[in-house]
């Protein structure tokens, strides 16, 4: 069977980012925005991973695991100020926090 | 085996769009820890097996749970699907996605145009993963340490439930 090509998961983890990309564009919800660069994250992590299983290094793996370690600080710091948004406003729609300008 | 890579990719793909066009938070949700399933999947088949596990546990496991006590935290039900409805119409979403298909349609030209070259089917184990992560990569774990610390003291200072504070010229002093 033929093997798997490196330019196909590029593809696909270019789609992934792309569709991450449409949803922060299009949402005017702040949980779905937040949902979306998950997928843009995780996407560039394929890519990672492609990358090292091409040239079979560890190093794709490791900068996978940073990525990993950084959404999960990115996520933790993020929802804790949707919580804080949603107590102060009762309400998560981005076009409310406009008046933050000042 | 690359029958296994090509149909978790198509699985993932789905999943994430219907991740983008969910109105209900918990669909989406379910839908995205379906897509980070097949991705671990896709990994799997790429020989990274030791990414694949951590893609289960800390994305689809840690990271969505997270997700999902927010949304039960802040109530999120039938309201905020139909605002969702409201808010999702087509002269909202439409030129934004147009914009970013020409810019894949760019990309994937730019991705196919030099030969493809095959991916070795030979697995990175964890051995190999740990000794380097731990060898020269050392510097990056100890800043990934304080990089989770302050995650931790930033998610529990925003976190702290306040009364409601304004901005301090808006407030009325009383001294």
């Amino acid at each position: 069977m033929a093997p798997i090509h490196a330019h196909t998961v590029l593809v696909v983890a270019a789609i992934l980012f792309v569709l991450g990309l449409a949803g922060v564009l299009t949402r005017k919800n702040i949980l779905f925005m937040l949902l979306s660069v998950e997928i843009m994250l995780n996407s560039a992590g394929l890519a990672f991973v492609a990358a090292g299983a091409r040239w079979q290094q560890p190093d794709g793996q490791i900068m996978y695991l940073f990525i990993l370690a950084m959404a999960a600080a990115e996520v933790s710091v993020a929802l804790a100020l949707v919580v804080q948004i949603h107590h102060q406003r009762k309400s998560l729609d981005i076009d409310q926090l406009k008046e933050l300008k000042d | 085996m690359p029958i296994l890579f090509y149909i978790s990719s198509l699985v993932a793909i789905l999943a994430t769009i219907m991740v983008i066009t969910r109105y209900h938070p918990i669909h989406a949700l379910l839908y995205l820890i379906v897509s980070f399933m097949a991705i671990a999947v896709t990994f799997l088949s790429m020989g990274a097996p030791f990414a694949a596990a951590l893609e289960v546990i800390i994305y689809a496991g840690a990271i969505m749970v997270l997700f999902i006590f927010v949304v039960m935290m802040l109530n999120l039900g039938k309201q905020t699907a139909q605002q969702e409805k409201e808010w999702l119409q087509p002269r909202v979403w439409l030129w934004p996605s147009v914009l970013t298909l020409v810019l894949l349609a760019e990309m994937i030209v730019l991705l196919l145009r030099p030969s493809p070259t095959d991916m070795p089917a030979v697995a990175v184990d964890a051995r190999q993963i740990s000794l380097s992560l731990y060898g020269e990569y050392i510097i990056a774990v100890e800043l990934v340490g304080f990089l989770l610390m302050t995650g931790i003291v930033g998610a529990a200072h925003i976190g702290k439930q306040r009364k409601k504070s304004l901005h301090r010229f808006l407030q009325t002093t009383t001294t």
